[in-house]
C-alpha cells in the first residue's frame, strides 16, 4: 500500500536560521518524487521532517491524509535510507534486513521467510548469513533498501543513498531503484543534489534553494520551462544574458543585453523596463549568422572536443563564459581562439525570466 | 641455595638470556644500514635509558612482586631465624586461609570475608554500570556540548580531592547527626537517625562513588564512536528506546562495558579506604585483613599469600565474566 505525503505550510527553523520556509506540496501515492538542490538548501531537513526526526516549527505534515504531529519516527508508516546507509555492523545481513520485523515481535521462522524473499528481491539470494562488512558498496546499498522495505512502509525516504558509490555503479543503481519502486508500488521520496539522478528516476521533481521550493514539475518541464532564474541556472547547463526588457508583445519579449537586443519567450509576462535574464542552453546556440534579434558576436576563447560533441567557450558579458555545444556533424567550422565568432539561436528556445538568484557554479 | 636467592637470580638469568639471544640474532642477520641503539642515541644517553628502564622494571616492578611470591611460601620467622633450618618452603600460608592453623577448624571468618568482598565488589560494579551507562550515553550522544562539559567538570572535580578526605566527607554526610539524617528527621520521614554507617550503606556509597569515573570513561569512549544514524535507523524501523539500547548501543559498547567493569571490579575488591572508614564495625573486608597481616600482625608471609589468593580469584572471576559475555580480553583492555 502506498500513501501520499502532503506538506502544508511546513516551516522548520533552527534558532534564527530558517532551513525550510513555507513548503507546500502534495506528493501523490506511488509517485517517485525527488527533492533536488545544492547542499544546504533544506532538502534533508524536509526528509527528516517527513520521517519524524524533526518537528516542523509551523505547518503540518500529512501522510495518507493523517496529520503526523506528535507521532514519532518509530510509529510513522515511513522508512528512511540514510546517506551512509547506517547498517548495523554487528548483525548479519539477514538480521539487518529483518530488524524492523524483530522489534515488531515476529517469530524467527517468519523473519527467516521474509529475509529469503527480500534477499531474492535485491538479487542477493543465499547471502543472509554474511556480515555487512563482507559486502561490496552496491550490495550494502541493496541491503539498506531491503531493510527499509521489510517493514512494508507506505513511503520510502531516500537521503542521497547513491552518493557514496562510484559512477558506473551509481548509474546502474538508478535503474535498479526505479525498477524496485515500480515493483513495490510505494511512494519514494528521493533527496539528491545530482540532477542526473533526479531527471532520470523521478515522476516529479521539487527544485529547492535556500529553504524555498522554487518549482515543482516533471523532469522535462523543469529542464525546458524553468520558472525562476535559479532553476534555469541549476538544472542543466545554461547561458544567462542579463539585461532589461526593451519591449514585450504576445508570448515573447526583447531584452537589451550587452550583446545587443535579443529575443526570447516571455512566460512570466514581464513588461518593458523590468530587469530580466535571457537564458539560452548551449545545445540551442548555433554558430553562424541568423535573423536579427537572435544573433550576436563575441570572441572565441577555446574549444573542448568531447568526441560526440564539442564545447566552444566564448567570451561572456560577466565572468561566466558563453558555452556553445556543437554536434559532431554541425557543418559550421569552429573559429580559431581569439577570432570573433557569430552565434544565433531559435527565439522559441530562448527564455526571458525575472532577475533572481542564480545557482553557484 | 635458598629459594629467596633463587627469586633474585631468575630475573638476572632471563635478562642475560634475552641479551644473548639479541646478540645472536644481530650476528645472524647483519644489516649494515641498521644503527644500533647506542649508535643512534650516543653511549651516555643510551646507558642512561637502558639503566633507567632496567631499574624501573627490575627493582620497582618485578623484584617486589617476586619477593612477595617467595615470601608467601615461607613460614613466619623472627629475623634471627631467617635462612636457618626452620626456613623451609611451605604452602602453610595458603592452607591457613582454609584451615585455621591454631585449632585446625575451618577458617570461616576469612573465607566469609573473601566471598563477601567478591560479591560486594561485583554488586558495586553492577551498580556503577547502571549509574554510568545513562550518564555516558547522555554525554556521548544526546547532550549539548555545553551541558556535557559542565557534567564532565562536575564528575572530575571531586576527584581532585584526596580519597581519604572524600571518604570522611561521605561519613560526615551519613553520620547519625549528619546532614542526611538531620534532613530526614526534619521532614519527618524518620524519628530516630538511621545508622547508615553501621548497616554498610556508607561503604556501598563510598565504593560506588570512588569508582564512578573509572566506569564512565570507557563507556563514554565506546558510545561516543557509535554513528548517530544507527540509533536513528533503529528508531525509524520501529524500535522503542529500550530495544535500541538492547540491540544497537549495548552490543556496540560491549568492549567499553567490559573494560569499565573489569577495572571497577578489580579496584573495588582491592580498595581499603571506603570499607575501612565507611563500613560497619562488624564488616570484614578482605583487603583490610591483608592490610592487618602486614601492618598489625607483621605476618608478611601470610599477608602476601592472602593477597595472591585475592588476585587469583579476581582474575579468574573477570576471565569467567568475559567468557560469559563473549568479550575477548584484547577488546576489554583496549
Amino acid at each position: 500500500m502506498s500513501a501520499g505525503v502532503e506538506l502544508d505550510g511546513v516551516t522548520v527553523r533552527f534558532g534564527n536560521f530558517t532551513a525550510v520556509n513555507n513548503a507546500n506540496l502534495n506528493i501523490k501515492g506511488g509517485e517517485f518524487f525527488s527533492f533536488l538542490g545544492p547542499s544546504g538548501c533544506g532538502k534533508t531537513t524536509i526528509l527528516r521532517t517527513v520521517s519524524g526526526f524533526l518537528d516542523p516549527s509551523a505547518g503540518h505534515v500529512r501522510i495518507g491524509g493523517q496529520d503526523m504531529a506528535g507521532i514519532g519516527p518509530n510509529k510513522r508508516p515511513t522508512a528512511l535510507i540514510f546517506q551512509n546507509l547506517a547498517l548495523f555492523p554487528l548483525m548479519s545481513v539477514a538480521d539487518n534486513i529483518t530488524y524492523g520485523l524483530r522489534v515488531r515481535g515476529l517469530s524467527r521462522a517468519d523473519r527467516d521467510k521474509r529475509a529469503t524473499e527480500l534477499l531474492e528481491l535485491i538479487a542477493l539470494p543465499g547471502q543472509g548469513q554474511k556480515l555487512v562488512s563482507e559486502l561490496s558498496g552496491g550490495q550494502k546499498q541493496r541491503v539498506a533498501i531491503a531493510r527499509a522495505l521489510a517493514v512494508e512502509p507506505q513511503v520510502l525516504l531516500l537521503d542521497e543513498p547513491l552518493s557514496a558509490l562510484d559512477l558506473k555503479l551509481r548509474q546502474h543503481m538508478r535503474n535498479e531503484l526505479r525498477a524496485i519502486q515500480q515493483r513495490v508500488g510505494i511512494t519514494f521520496i528521493y533527496i539528491t543534489h545530482d540532477q542526473g539522478e533526479a531527471l532520470t528516476m523521478s515522476d516529479r521533481i521539487a527544485v529547492m534553494s535556500d529553504g524555498v521550493i522554487e518549482q515543482v514539475a516533471d523532469g522535462k518541464s523543469v529542464y525546458d520551462s524553468p520558472e525562476t532564474a535559479f532553476v534555469a541556472s541549476f538544472v542543466g547547463e545554461n547561458n544567462p544574458f542579463p539585461g532589461k526588457v526593451a519591449s514585450a508583445s504576445g508570448d515573447s519579449a526583447i531584452i537589451e543585453t550587452p550583446f545587443g537586443k535579443l529575443r526570447g519567450l516571455n512566460p512570466k509576462k514581464l513588461k518593458a523596463g523590468d530587469n530580466a535574464i535571457l537564458f539560452v542552453r548551449p545545445e540551442s546556440l548555433k554558430l553562424g549568422k541568423g535573423p536579427d534579434g537572435s544573433t550576436f558576436a563575441t570572441p572565441v576563447l577555446n574549444a573542448a572536443f568531447e568526441g560526440n560533441m564539442t564545447h566552444v567557450f566564448m567570451k561572456g558579458a560577466g565572468k561566466k563564459n558563453i558555452t556553445v555545444t556543437v554536434g559532431r556533424h554541425g557543418g559550421t567550422a569552429i573559429p580559431a581562439s581569439g577570432e570573433n565568432g557569430t552565434v544565433h539561436y531559435d527565439p522559441a528556445l530562448g527564455l526571458v525570466l525575472p532577475e533572481g538568484k542564480m545557482a553557484r557554479e | 641455595m635458598s629459594s629467596r636467592a633463587l627469586a633474585f637470580l631468575v630475573p638476572a638469568i632471563v635478562i642475560l638470556a634475552f641479551w644473548l639471544m639479541s646478540r645472536w640474532e644481530a650476528r645472524q642477520g647483519h644489516d649494515p644500514t641498521h644503527k644500533s641503539f647506542f649508535e643512534r642515541n650516543g653511549t651516555v644517553l643510551g646507558i642512561a635509558f637502558v639503566g633507567l628502564v632496567a631499574f624501573w622494571t627490575l627493582f620497582l616492578v618485578t623484584l617486589p612482586y617476586l619477593y612477595m611470591v617467595v615470601e608467601s611460601f615461607h613460614p613466619r620467622l623472627p629475623p634471627a631465624k631467617r635462612g636457618g633450618p626452620e626456613d623451609i618452603a611451605t604452602i602453610a600460608q595458603y592452607t591457613s586461609f582454609f584451615v585455621n592453623p591454631t585449632d585446625g577448624a575451618w577458617n570461616t571468618t576469612h573465607m566469609y570475608a573473601f566471598v563477601y568482598t567478591i560479591v560486594v565488589s561485583a554488586a558495586v560494579t553492577f551498580i556503577n554500570l547502571c549509574i554510568c551507562y545513562p550518564l555516558a550515553y547522555y554525554m556521548a550522544q544526546s547532550g549539548t556540548t555545553q551541558k556535557v562539559r559542565l557534567l564532565m567538570l562536575g564528575l572530575i572535580v571531586p576527584y581532585w580531592v584526596n580519597e581519604i578526605l572524600r571518604a570522611f566527607s561521605i561519613r560526615l554526610l551519613l553520620a547519625s547527626k549528619g546532614l542526611i539524617n538531620q534532613g530526614l528527621m526534619g521532614i519527618g520521614i524518620t524519628d530516630a537517625p538511621i545508622d547508615f554507617l553501621g548497616n554498610n550503606t556508607g561503604m556501598w556509597v563510598g565504593l560506588s562513588y570512588a569508582n564512578l569515573l573509572i566506569m564512565i570513561f570507557p563507556l563514554y569512549n565506546a558510545i561516543e564512536s557509535l554513528d548517530k544514524n544507527q540509533i536513528e535507523a533503529a528508531r525509524d524501523l520501529g524500535a522503542p528506546w529500550w530495544k535500541i539500547h538492547r540491540d544497537v548501543v549495548i552490543p556496540y559498547a560491549k568492549p567499553g562495558i567490559a573494560s569499565g567493569c573489569t577495572m571497577v571490579f578489580m579496584l573495588a575488591a582491592g580498595s581499603l579506604a571506603a570499607p575501612l572508614f565507611l563500613g560497619g564495625p562488624r564488616t570484614l573486608w578482605f583487603t583490610s585483613i591483608v592490610y592487618d597481616f602486614f601492618f598489625q600482625a607483621f605476618n608478611w608471609p601470610r599477608g602476601s599469600a592472602y593477597a595472591f589468593i585475592l588476585l587469583a580469584a579476581c582474575i579468574a572471576f573477570v576471565m569467567f565474566m568475559l567468557r560469559l559475555f563473549k568479550v575477548k580480553l584484547g577488546e576489554a583492555i583496549r
